[in-house]
């Protein structure tokens, strides 16, 4: 499965794990990720600006 | 500091030397919460009840005093030592530093106001005081919420608590920061919209923000947002316990003096977010997106005495490109905006708004080249700044 990078601060969304305390369990497609949802560490970037890691 | 780092075809940089002048007066930090001892200590030395006044005197005198004569703080890391310099351990104990006093001062300032000797006017004193101290514990906490390490996260609700603003880590990571510098933000105050207007707008705004943006969390992750999971319910939770426990050991006569040191912290730490952005406004793009965040659309000072008061913080466009760099590393952008003093100076212009728009309103008024239509309107006055100002915007037309 594919990981993300927020390209401000370089969090990293891996589908595999998900972010379950932001609600999105282990296993969630990143194409299943609310657009509109800001990176949890730095809140600079949303998850349309996302790149593949 | 020293370090060698590689370039990108592979060759080894000399080594840069950098040293961090400010290194020992970051100590400074965690000074301030015992300044409500010195009051004590003038008070006792001197005689003079004045003294119980002492905390708004060196915020709002002494650190403008040093900001206009020490002026302006010319050291920026060079990037070769950012990566040691973050590292560095030393820099995030200072902070933490901060905790144990600034609760000592708050323990302290409660047995005192708890004693039979003094008369009221001696008791707001202190309860000011330590509202000083409370309103740099949420810049405290405001270094420590953005960080990755959860104990830092901890760390930030603990020193909110005293000020029930645990809700403030929230709003401010995941709301200000993602709508900073729009209409939509209820912490980037508005052109023409003065500190009295901006403190109810911020303050009610960004408690329904913070509480939005938990109850969407937690709807996502599918269950009740009524939960000692929800971050804003247990940021509460703590305040309700250090609130409770002082009541229970000082007496139901403390209250008053602990909402007065509360309302003073909340009105500190929005005077400066009143000041960061004004009249700052991001463009809407065809996308029906704003556009990113950069260094224009915050105000910065780079003046010595509020950078060490307050951590850098006024070195707010660097913040704001990089809220999860700590403090050490953030740099003055020469290209970003600037505030004609220290944020602890400009503070005290806010107090009367017609000195606060004659000094401010020019100044955005050029950052947006004279046309106003673009900067962040107060929507009561916005017809007067268009008017006013729209011979400014009738430029020749391009040849
Ligand atoms: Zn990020």
């Amino acid at each position: 499965m594919a990981r993300f990078a927020c390209p401000s601060c370089g969090y990293v969304y891996d589908e595999d794990r998900g972010d379950p305390r932001e609600g999105w369990p282990a296993g969630t497609p990143f194409s299943e990720v609310d657009p509109d949802w800001p990176c949890p560490d730095c809140g600079v970037r949303e998850q349309q600006d996302f790149e593949p890691a | 500091m020293t370090s060698a780092s590689p370039t990108t075809d592979g060759q080894v940089a000399g080594p840069v030397q950098w040293r961090d002048r400010k290194r020992y007066a970051w100590l400074l930090g965690a000074v301030i919460p015992a300044v409500p001892f010195l009051a004590w200590g003038l008070v006792t030395w001197t005689g003079l009840d004045a003294f119980w006044f002492f905390g708004p005197v060196f915020v709002f005198v002494l650190i403008p005093l040093v900001d206009l004569v020490v002026g302006r703080d010319p050291d920026n890391p060079p990037d070769e030592v950012l990566e040691a310099l973050e590292e560095d351990r030393y820099y995030r104990w200072v902070t933490y530093a901060f905790i144990p006093v600034q609760y000592l001062c708050l323990f302290w300032t409660a047995w005192m106001i708890s004693r039979p000797h003094l008369d009221v006017a001696d008791r707001v004193g202190l309860a000011v005081n330590a509202g000083i101290v409370a309103g740099i514990a949420i810049n405290t906490a405001h270094e420590l919420g953005h960080k990755r390490e959860s104990h830092e996260r901890w760390f930030a609700r603990i020193c909110l608590a005293q000020t029930f603003y645990g809700h403030f880590f929230i709003e401010h990571n995941r709301g200000h920061h993602v709508r900073v510098a729009t209409p939509e933000d209820p912490a980037s105050s508005r052109l023409g919209e003065n500190v009295w207007e901006f403190l109810p707008r911020t303050v009610v705004g960004s408690l329904r923000s913070a509480w939005a943006l938990e109850r969407r969390r937690l709807t996502r992750k599918g269950g009740n947002h009524l939960t000692l999971r929800n971050d804003v319910v247990n940021a509460w939770a703590m305040s309700v316990v250090l609130w409770g426990g002082l009541l229970a050991v000082f007496g139901l006569g403390l209250l008053p003096y602990l909402v007065l040191q509360a309302l003073v912290g909340i009105w500190l730490l929005e005077s400066v977010n009143y000041l960061e952005h004004y009249g700052m406004r991001r463009q809407r793009l065809e996308s029906g997106r704003y556009e990113r965040v950069d260094p224009s659309h915050s105000w910065n000072s780079n003046n010595i005495g509020t950078n060490v008061l307050l951590y850098h913080l006024q070195r707010h466009s660097d913040h704001h490109a990089n809220p999860t760099r700590r403090y050490q590393t953030l740099r003055d952008f020469p290209e970003s905006p600037v505030l004609p003093t220290g944020y602890a100076g400009m503070i005290v212009l806010t107090w009367v708004p017609a000195v606060w728009r004659a000094v401010m309103d020019p100044k955005v008024v050029a950052h947006f080249d004279g046309d106003v239509s673009r900067a962040n309107l107060h929507p009561r006055r916005a017809q007067r700044y268009l008017s006013r100002h729209s011979a400014g915007t009738t430029r020749p037309a391009a040849a």
